[in-house]
């Protein structure tokens, strides 16, 4: 059906458009019919910047089940991520003793 | 046989609602001779392809037609842009789109060639938009709702500065015959939302013809979406077609 519902979503970060990279601070998402997918109804997502007066778009339209797929695979990357940029636990008190050790003078008569 | 030709272009000079200047694209048969005219009113999506295709359609039928782009005021960029904007903004109020829709028939009837009769047709939102055109707009000779979603509006939520009032709401006020074409899959219009709709129709006593079909959804005419069903799009379209025939040919 042609609707005007739209879930806004606050965000931060970038996109790059055909004009390159853009500042974005808020995701239009919708499902409803898509402009160019050949799908009934897509899973559509406008990343822009309301802040800039929104006039330009990075856009993607998807159908229902690559978008629920996109969602796990979003979700998964994130859980890997942060597992694999998290500071080990005995890393993390290694380099708390080392900040114990001396000042910046006595670590600097080293070099 | 040979097919007739047709001129087709988009205009940059259509006068809309408060005297607005915007795109609409336009297109009418080669031959000479009178022709009636058709507005044709696009979906919330925006002012697609496929709606060019309609208007060329049109044309090949032997009619001038007119699509406004009932977005140009909200700033460049291309339609789907434009369209996203729109959507985001919680769309286009229907005092715009009356308006244009009224300048576009202003503009067919103004042409040389025009036979002085115009119908209008609309799809989806755009449906909705040609029901309403037929309660609040005088001249219309013969209007088309196609799956028009919210017509009747059952959740009152659904009503807000941009568009006020339920169409069906309006019903005693349409003067032109309308021909409503519908898919029974369809959500919005559902089936007892087209058979309350007809039933106030009835009631008021107006002139419609409303044809249903099975195995249809929404958007079936549409050759770009896996919902067009080419059976009943052909039949879809031969009604429309003998519908503008009985109410906008030319009277002797």
């Amino acid at each position: 059906m042609c609707s005007y519902i739209v879930e806004k979503a606050a965000i931060a970060g970038s996109a790059k458009g055909p004009r390159g990279w853009m500042r974005i601070d808020t995701a239009n998402v919708y499902y409803d019919h898509p402009y160019d997918a050949p799908f009934d109804h897509a899973l559509c997502v406008d990343f822009v910047s309301e802040a800039d007066g929104g006039m330009e778009r990075v856009a993607v339209e998807l159908s229902r089940e690559s978008a629920l797929a996109l969602i796990e695979k979003i979700q998964a990357a994130l859980a890997s991520g942060d597992a694999a940029h998290a500071v080990p636990s005995d890393e993390a008190e290694s380099c708390e003793r080392s900040s114990l050790v001396g000042s910046q003078t006595e670590v600097a008569r080293l070099f | 046989m040979s097919y007739p030709g047709l001129i087709a272009e988009t205009l940059s000079f259509f006068k809309g609602h408060n005297g607005d200047t915007g795109e609409a694209y336009y297109a009418r048969p080669g031959q000479s001779g009178r022709v009636p005219g058709v507005v044709v009113i696009h979906h919330a999506p925006g002012w697609d392809e496929w709606i060019t295709e309609v208007v060329r359609k049109f044309a090949h039928h032997g009619y001038a037609s007119i699509a406004p782009h009932l977005y140009f005021r909200e700033g460049p960029g291309t339609p789907d842009d434009v369209g996203a904007r729109v959507r985001a903004a919680g769309g286009v109020s229907d005092d715009s789109v009356i308006g244009d829709v009224k300048g576009a028939m202003e503009f067919l009837r103004s042409q040389p060639n025009s036979n002085g009769k115009v119908g209008v047709i609309g799809f989806c939102s755009g449906g909705r938009h040609a029901y309403l055109a037929g309660c609040k707009l005088s001249g219309i000779d013969a209007v088309v709702d196609c799956w028009g979603g919210s017509v009747i509006v059952d959740d009152p939520k659904q009503l807000n500065a941009k568009r006020p009032v339920a169409p069906i709401d309006l019903t005693e006020k349409l003067t032109a015959p309308l021909l409503g074409i519908f898919g029974n899959d369809d959500q919005n219009p559902n089936r007892d939302q087209v058979n309350r709709t007809e039933e106030a129709l009835k009631k008021l006593g107006k002139s419609y013809e409303f044809h249903r079909y099975d195995g249809a959804g929404h958007a079936f005419f549409n050759s770009t979406r896996t919902a067009f069903r080419a059976e009943q799009a052909a039949d879809g379209w031969n009604k429309v077609f003998a519908f503008y025939r009985k109410h906008l040919a030319t009277t002797a």
